[in-house]
């Protein structure tokens, strides 16, 4: 059953197989186990960024294409819904519509930009890909009659979901059920490729494979499924904008989070998501508590400030590309 | 360049605009705005162009070297009160060198460093060279972050360079002037140096093919030290001169120009000078007369002038051949 569910892509360790369970009973009963505002917008956050870091995963670990566009994809969702939600009405309906929408925007753009860049070089896609989010970005702020611009759009929901434990465990089990399908996707035969793809494209395509094929693809699930991701954050936050979206912040935070977790497996989205939603929120308070403690001793203050958190994960995330190109995963699994 | 064509475009483009803006001297002022901005581009965008040509590294660690130059650089700047208040021009330049220097010198440093730690190791790999210089940028502008400030810090001109003169009924700001002639200075010390000196034929050389440069005993490593390192140091000087345009620096700088940049670099084809320089101008001038016939455009109109230059020439306006 277990094994049907995961694909046969067992944990492969002990300890592996303990954080994850704990993270999956964690994020079940997070609204039991941690009450508050504040930690449940945690376990949120969480769930929909595993999802979110498993589909970037897909490209980056598994197809070996950097693109620096998820987030628009992650955006798109998040405005489809809002936009349907605040412009046309709380209805299941228009929900529905604005999720379709942005689905076929996603694929759309994925597909326009698979076609123009992927034939050409990995280092092309992530050019090209870096220019159209920045792009999008500006467009978003800019239509500000549509998006709201900077200050984004507050919507509100159909009826059932204004009720904040089935919102969450909405989140929590779409999450979970999407990212039990992209385990499906990547040991499936389809996934299979796209590993030959990433190891060797020229064998690839000479046993036969359209490496180009399998590229735009694999781009384009993994812009739907940041779609989804975008849909429902933005229905957990019951919000939407720039920064909670867009941002390119949000696409250092994603590039952090798959390699400091594992690039090449599933498994190592979840972890990196978790760790690193959780440092987002609580490393902050440790570090002014060491910042501090350090007053008086030059320039160690200053890096140890609260806001310097993004300092020490860029460090750790050379340290990981370095020495654990398979992050965390790869610790454990050895 | 026997390719005349993409030249030609620069031209065509500024005729183009002459009948779609209102007045002749709205379009002198446009066209020197836009000829300054594009000068400013391919001068930070010129080294990164070179090392990818060179050396088939994609530094995004370059936005990083813009922002360090430019505070560096704002920093002699800002401590040279007295000289920068001077209405002579002689006191200006007298802290604007030193500024301009300390920019270039500590990108230069920077990018030696970046060389030997951070990118040594992941040569050939693309993937692994796009994370960690990722990685680097994030770590640099932290730090940045730690020794200016997380503040934007206003930079005001030195009084020389502050307002404009008038040429005809065209006003044109002084800095401006400024920045086309040293954007063309830095062209023609390039052009100079590759294409008159022996140096400049072992890069152009490695460009085309690298084994056969180091197969005739050449060190191709070492050359690409001194062009990475005068590349960074190239992004510091444009980093200081575009906190200068800009008026004001924050340590994001580098990553917004570096859109740009990455924009220009596609248009001119990866590792040709030669392009980046065109690719650099259209970039500048579209963005001006757009910015003025449409400014809802505006924004858009990289990625448009990006998008049509690709479906015309699918590997940049100048391909170099590997």
């Amino acid at each position: 059953m277990i094994r049907t569910l995961l694909s046969g892509d067992l944990p492969r360790s002990k300890a592996l197989a303990v954080v994850l369970a704990l993270i999956l009973v964690g994020l079940a009963a997070a609204p039991f186990i941690f009450p508050g505002t504040r930690s449940l917008n945690v376990a949120a956050k969480v769930a929909v960024f595993i999802l979110l870091v498993a589909s970037y995963d897909l490209l980056l670990g598994y197809t070996g294409i950097v693109s620096f566009a998820h987030t628009m994809f992650f955006g798109i969702g998040g405005y489809g819904a809002g936009i349907a939600a605040a412009k046309l009405g709380p209805t299941w309906w228009n929900l529905a519509l604005g999720i379709v929408l942005a689905l076929l925007l996603s694929l759309a753009l994925a597909f326009a930009i698979g076609l123009l860049s992927l034939r050409v070089r990995a280092i092309f896609f992530a050019m090209i890909t870096l220019a159209v989010a920045s792009f999008f970005q500006i467009l978003a702020s800019q239509l500000s009659a549509f998006t709201g611009g900077e200050d984004g759009l507050n919507f509100r929901l159909p009826e059932l979901l204004r009720n904040r434990l089935v919102a969450y465990y909405t989140v929590f089990a779409l999450s979970l059920i999407l990212f039990l399908v992209l385990l499906r996707v990547v040991n499936s035969p389809f996934g299979r490729v796209l590993l030959a793809v990433r190891e060797n494209e020229f064998r690839a395509e000479a046993l036969g494979y359209r490496t180009v094929i399998y590229r735009t693809v694999a781009n384009c699930l993994g812009a739907l499924l940041a779609t989804a991701a975008g849909v429902l954050y933005a229905v957990w936050l019951r919000y939407t904008g720039p920064d909670t979206t867009l941002s390119f912040a949000i696409m250092i935070d994603l590039l952090l989070m798959v390699v400091i977790g594992g690039m090449g497996t599933m498994y190592g989205a979840a972890i990196g998501a978790t760790l690193f939603v959780i440092a987002q929120n609580y490393l902050q308070d440790l570090m002014k508590l060491a910042s501090d403690a350090t007053k008086g001793v030059p320039l160690l203050p200053d890096l140890l400030h609260p806001d310097r958190w993004l300092l020490w994960l860029g460090v750790l995330f050379i340290v990981c590309v370095y020495y654990f190109p398979s992050g965390i995963v790869g610790r454990l699994r050895r | 360049m026997r390719d005349w064509i993409p030249l030609a475009l620069i031209p065509a483009v500024a005729l183009l605009a002459l009948p779609l803006v209102p007045s002749t001297p709205t379009w002198v002022t446009l066209t020197i705005a836009g000829l300054a901005m594009g000068m400013m581009i391919f001068i930070m965008a010129s080294g990164l162009t070179l090392v990818f040509g060179l050396m088939d590294v994609m530094n995004f660690a370059h936005g990083a070297f813009i922002s360090v130059g430019a505070y560096a650089g704002a920093s002699v700047l800002l401590a040279m009160k007295a000289p920068m208040q001077s209405q002579s021009l002689v006191d200006n330049l007298g802290a604007i060198i030193p500024g301009v220097l300390a920019a270039m010198a500590l990108a230069a440093a920077l990018g030696w460093f970046f060389e030997r730690v951070v990118v040594r190791p992941v040569y050939g790999d693309h993937l692994k060279q796009i994370l960690v210089t990722m990685g680097g940028l994030i770590v640099c502008e932290q730090l940045i972050h730690v020794v200016w400030g997380p503040d934007l810090i206003a930079l005001p001109r030195p009084a020389t360079l502050t307002g404009s003169i008038l040429l005809g009924d065209a006003a044109i700001e002084r800095y401006r002037m400024l920045a086309v002639v040293v954007g063309l200075a830095v062209f023609f010390a390039m052009w100079l140096v590759l294409n008159r000196t022996r140096i400049g034929l072992l890069i152009r050389a490695g460009v085309e093919n690298t084994e056969m440069v180091e197969s005739l005993g050449y060190r191709v490593r070492r050359l690409f030290v001194g062009v990475f390192v005068a590349g960074s140091a190239l992004a510091g000087l444009g980093g200081i001169m575009w906190a200068m345009y800009q008026e004001s620096l924050t340590a994001g700088m580098g990553m917004q120009v570096l859109v740009v940049i990455f924009i220009v670099i596609i248009i001119g084809g990866l590792g040709s000078v030669g392009g980046c320089f065109v690719g650099a101008l259209l970039v500048g001038l579209i963005a001006n007369y757009i910015g003025y016939v449409a400014p809802k455009l505006a924004l858009g109109s990289n990625i448009l002038l990006m998008v049509l230059i690709l479906l015309w020439r699918p590997r940049g306006l100048y391909p170099v051949g590997k």
